[in-house]
């Protein structure tokens, strides 16, 4: 893993709202093409990390290289020209609901690209049929299901061919068939065009199957990171609770027993 | 106790120079993005929030403009000026009524509209869908919405003279017995045209404080169904006091 390139480094990332500490001094990379699961229990800031990731939250203190490239002092528009390269699968979606399922998709084409109509409602097609929802174009968001949006929303992320996708998870609300549909989603996007991919979930059936490497995140720390294995077995109390399911009994305040 | 209160007040009166400077720099940021206007979707808006909203603004006018002849033709026969009726109610209509009614009646539907929309766009996460798409939302939602807003106020309080006089014609005529002539004849010695522009460019204003205070309130909308309640509630009352205070400048500038 050393010899690899981060395509996201973060060091030392603070996260505070008030007193209220939610990341404290997080260092986290992920490497140019694999796919980083983020998992922990809820309130942890797993979703903060996708925030601040994609620029909709400024960090406390602490530093964020996203492709090499330091986005301390991003202005709107330096944070829109790493956006265009990044694609967001939001917790509920976040499908814009004036617009048909086909808009939805065509969406950062029609903003970004300069292309023909044919070649947008073909790129939409096939990115559809990627996401096993052919001919759905005309469908508004209020007419899917749960499942249905998060794969509109997978193939809205991925129109603009971006290097990088990030999923805030992707899988709650939904059924234990429908979770396994989307992680093989994810897995097979990754595959299929290399991404690189981070995502939080907390949902461990979803990333044991889609991800490469697997971090815990609690009480604002990183208290593993590593592969499905080495998750599986870790003897960590913190993951050991998580995965299993079970209760913890804090002795420190710190969290660890 | 004292103490208490100062810091209760003092903790209202930030609140309250916070958001006035959020509203000015919302206005400021939508005045320098006026060139990114989508026209599809300002002409869409400028049905949404204003064509549709004609019905509303004729039926308040018109039951002002007969209500406003109700309480004074009558008196100014009794007193020998019924000449002067009409010129009273097409003057005090095109002042003052029809763009601060039109304004608040508009403030309560299409303010309240904005800011539920943007409000739910907001809480299930589309504005940051937006922004993580690298489209801006005070381009894409607050432009067309504040352009649509400006554009069709005015034409409204035309719609809503036309319709306020006709109501204080009928009123006058039939229950005061002012005769046609003497009513129309009355409004041309006694109204300008001035009177009616002046109405039209305050209500540029009014639609200029009902779109930005509308979106800005969406924008800012706290999670959950609640917080868009409030968003929408808070949008409203806000319009309609900016636009009353407004108003009274306005009506400094224009007509003194």
């Amino acid at each position: 893993m050393a010899e690899k390139k981060a395509m996201i480094k973060i060091r030392q990332l603070k996260i505070a709202f008030g007193n209220k500490i939610v990341l404290d001094d997080l260092d986290l990379d992920v490497y140019e093409g694999e796919t980083l699961a983020i998992i922990g229990p809820s309130g942890t800031g797993k979703s903060t990390i996708i925030k601040v990731l994609t620029g909709l939250l400024a960090p406390t203190s602490g530093s964020v290289l996203v492709d090499g490239q330091e986005t301390k002092d991003y202005g709107e528009e330096e944070w829109d020209g790493l956006r265009s390269r990044m694609g967001v699968v939001f917790q509920y979606s976040a499908l814009f609901d004036f617009l048909s399922v086909g808009e939805n998709v065509a969406f950062g084409l029609r903003r970004h690209f300069k292309l023909s109509e044919e070649e947008i409602q073909a790129r939409v097609a096939t990115l559809l049929d990627l996401v096993g929802m052919p001919g759905s174009q005309n469908l508004l968001p209020s007419e899917l299901s749960g499942g249905m949006k998060k794969r509109v929303a997978l193939s809205r992320a991925l129109a603009m061919e971006p290097q990088l996708v990030l999923y805030d998870e992707p899988t709650s609300g939904l059924d234990p068939v429908m979770t396994m549909t989307i992680s093989r989603l994810i897995r097979k996007t990754q595959q299929q065009l290399g991404l690189t991919s981070v995502l939080v979930t907390h949902d461990m059936a979803s990333a044991y199957f889609a991800a490469d490497r697997i971090a815990m995140l609690d009480k604002g720390k990183i208290v593993q990171i590593g592969t499905p294995e080495e998750i599986k077995q870790s003897k960590n109390p913190a993951v050991y609770a998580f995965i299993n399911g079970l209760e913890r009994k804090e002795e420190d305040g710190n969290g660890h027993k | 106790m004292l103490k208490a209160i100062c810091e209760a007040c003092g903790k209202r009166i930030l609140a309250f120079c916070a958001a006035s400077g959020k509203l000015t720099l919302l206005l400021w940021q939508t005045l320098r993005r006026l060139k990114d206007a989508n026209w599809h979707e300002v002409v869409r808006q400028m049905a949404l929030l204003g064509a549709d909203s004609l019905p509303i603004v004729l039926m308040t006018i018109l039951c002002t403009g007969m209500v406003f002849s109700v309480q004074t033709a009558k008196e100014f026969v009794r007193l020998g000026a019924a000449s002067t009726v009409g010129g009273i109610v097409a003057i005090a209509m095109a002042r003052e009524l029809v763009p601060v009614l039109v304004g608040v009646v508009v403030a309560g539907r299409i303010g309240a509209a904005i800011a539920a929309e943007l409000g739910t766009m907001k809480v299930t996460e589309q504005i940051d869908a937006l922004r993580v798409m690298a489209a801006n939302p005070v381009s894409f939602l607050v432009v067309p919405r504040f352009i649509a807003m400006v554009l069709m106020m005015p034409l409204l309080v035309v719609f809503a003279n036309l319709i306020g006089n006709i109501g204080g014609w009928v009123v006058a005529h039939y229950y005061a017995g002012i005769g046609t002539f003497t009513y129309t004849n009355s409004i041309k010695m006694l109204a300008e045209f001035y009177d009616v522009f002046g109405g039209m460019l305050k209500s540029c204003v009014f639609g200029a404080i009902i779109a930005i205070v509308g979106c800005y309130k969406g924008l800012n909308a706290p999670n959950g169904a609640e917080g868009v309640g409030l968003a929408t509630t808070a949008s409203v009352v806000l319009s309609i006091i900016l636009i009353f205070i407004f108003n009274y400048f306005l009506s400094i500038v224009i007509y003194v």
